[in-house]
């Protein structure tokens, strides 16, 4: 099975702040489920902004979804994001668009007719638990619910992979493992998930696949749990 | 498209006092635009009346012998931007004052009128630089002693012409480029105040043709409804002199609908311009 999603030694320098990324290879698989973990600052983000091809790696090559970083074109990164779905720790929701508009948004951009945007738009809301919020504004919802629209936002258009940046980080442990299941079961009915988070415990938990970055480097591509816990204690 | 127009709305109902100033200065720069492009207009008819009259007489020597007249009729005859020309006599001329002026007819007597050539031109050869050439060919003539022609008003009215027309273009470029300035602006905070919402289009998968339809809709919508507006005022203007001072001549159909289309393409500009420079600017941030 190919990769939906390799880097080959990337690496990425900011002018100013120096060496964000150094030397990083992994390869994604189709409806894989894997963490991306490390301290704040270790260069999660920039690797997801590198995946959704918001910035270009100043070495090494981005593969994503038959796209390249080393030839896309601006052009094309619209149809890209269209296969991704991403999701942040603000939710990066419309505070004027209520529940159901702020998810239809993502369907009406992409030119969808109004017809299939309404069904489609109540399938989501159900399928992330928040049917009968359909017509809440976000400031009426609690965190773990606005993280839900956004969630069922980024799943609009039918993503091959979701890409979320620490979307526990604002959220109450009830709350967190909410978000935490939704995503398996999102992953379970085949959209491969990628979460960077520095929540060591759901990892624990889980038992899945991490990516363990430290100062730009991965230190770790694997399920070795022990060394990790070992590792975010030692570098607090 | 059914969004972009929601877009535009909503923009609207955002910033009323901006997009209303953008309106406005639309419409007065196509109103100064129109103004003189009416005077200009107007100049034009009444220079197109006047030159239907325009005629070149030409006075001759008191000692002019047939042969001479008609050695000098001939010539004339050869120039091509003649329309008629026609010989009058002493005799004739005297005749014809008597008539016109009837108070002095016991003054007049004998032959102190001198004999004349009068000749009408062609139409489209009666502005003031054929009008002069064809009066020093006359000039040449022995027997001619003294041409004239309405020189004077004729230069006149067609200076004021251009002057109209210069007038015009020039305030009214001034005043498009402040309509495009403040166009530009009200998209530009328009965008700054939703930035958020133009990263998450981004985000989602929003083409760029996507993200700046409504501005630019909206820009053009704005440039129409001024460009109606300057139409809407430059009519009443119209109206007003027409009424009060002088029938005026307004605008043909095509022409008022050209002014309306002249306003969306300055919405357009404007927007276009402004939108490409602030989304940029919003991206590099995001």
């Amino acid at each position: 099975m190919s990769g939906i999603l390799r880097l080959s030694s990337v690496g990425k320098t900011y002018p100013r702040s120096g060496v964000a990324l150094r030397d990083i290879s992994f390869e994604m698989q189709k409806g894989e489920f894997v963490f991306l973990v490390g301290h704040s600052g270790a260069g999660k983000s920039t690797l997801l902004k590198l995946l959704s091809m918001a910035e270009r790696p100043t070495s090494g090559e981005v593969r994503v979804s038959g796209f390249s970083s080393l030839s896309i074109k601006t052009r094309d990164i619209p149809t890209l994001r269209r296969r991704l779905g991403i999701v942040f720790q603000d939710f990066r929701l419309l505070p004027d668009r209520t529940a159901e508009q702020n998810v239809a948004f993502a369907l009406e951009v992409t030119g969808a007719q109004q017809a299939q945007i309404r069904p489609k738009v109540a399938r989501l809301l159900t399928q992330v638990g928040l049917a009968s919020k359909a017509t809440a504004f976000p400031h009426e919802l609690s965190g773990g619910e606005q993280q839900r629209v956004a969630i069922a936002r980024a799943l609009a258009n039918d993503p091959f992979v979701l890409l979320a940046d620490e979307p526990t980080g604002n959220l109450d442990d009830r709350a967190k493992h909410a978000i935490f299941l939704l995503l398996r079961e999102i992953n379970a009915q085949g959209t491969a998930v990628l979460v960077a988070t520095h929540d060591v415990a759901m990892i624990q938990r889980s038992q899945l696949r991490f990516l363990e970055l430290d100062q730009g480097t991965l230190v770790h591509d694997g399920t070795d749990v022990a060394r990790l816990v070992a590792d975010m204690r030692g570098r607090r | 498209m059914r969004l972009a127009f929601r877009e535009v709305a909503l923009a609207f109902r955002r910033a009323p006092l901006l997009s209303i100033l953008g309106v406005t200065t639309i419409a007065f720069s196509l109103f100064a635009f129109g103004l003189f492009g009416l005077v200009a207009i107007n100049i034009k008819a009444a220079l197109l009346a006047v030159e239907d009259r325009v005629e070149i007489r030409a006075f001759l020597i008191d000692s002019a012998r047939d042969a001479q007249v008609e050695d000098l009729m001939q010539g004339i005859n050869k120039i091509p931007q003649v329309a008629d020309v026609g010989y009058v006599s002493p005799d004739s001329a005297l005749q014809r004052a008597r008539a016109e002026l009837e108070e002095f007819r016991d003054v007049m007597t004998g032959a102190i009128l001198p004999g004349s050539v009068e000749l009408r031109l062609k139409a489209g050869a009666r502005d003031p630089e054929t009008v002069q050439a064809i009066s020093r060919r006359l000039q040449t003539y022995p027997v001619v002693e003294e041409v004239r022609y309405g020189r004077e008003w004729v230069e006149k009215l067609y200076r004021i012409r251009n002057i109209a027309g210069l007038a015009g273009i020039a305030l009214g470029s001034v005043f498009a480029l402040v309509a495009i300035i403040i166009i530009g602006s009200t998209i530009r905070m328009a965008i700054l105040a939703r930035a958020k919402e133009i990263e998450i289009m981004r985000l989602v998968g929003a083409t760029n043709m996507f993200v700046r339809l409504p501005y630019l809709l909206d820009g053009t919508l704005k440039g129409l409804l001024g460009g109606g507006i300057a139409v809407a005022l430059t009519w009443a203007t119209v109206q007003l002199v027409s009424r009060r001072l002088m029938t005026a001549e307004f605008f043909t159909t095509e022409q008022a609908w050209l002014g309306i289309a002249a306003g969306g393409v300055l919405g357009l500009v404007g927007s276009w311009i402004s939108v490409g420079r602030q989304l940029r600017r919003v991206w590099r941030d995001a």
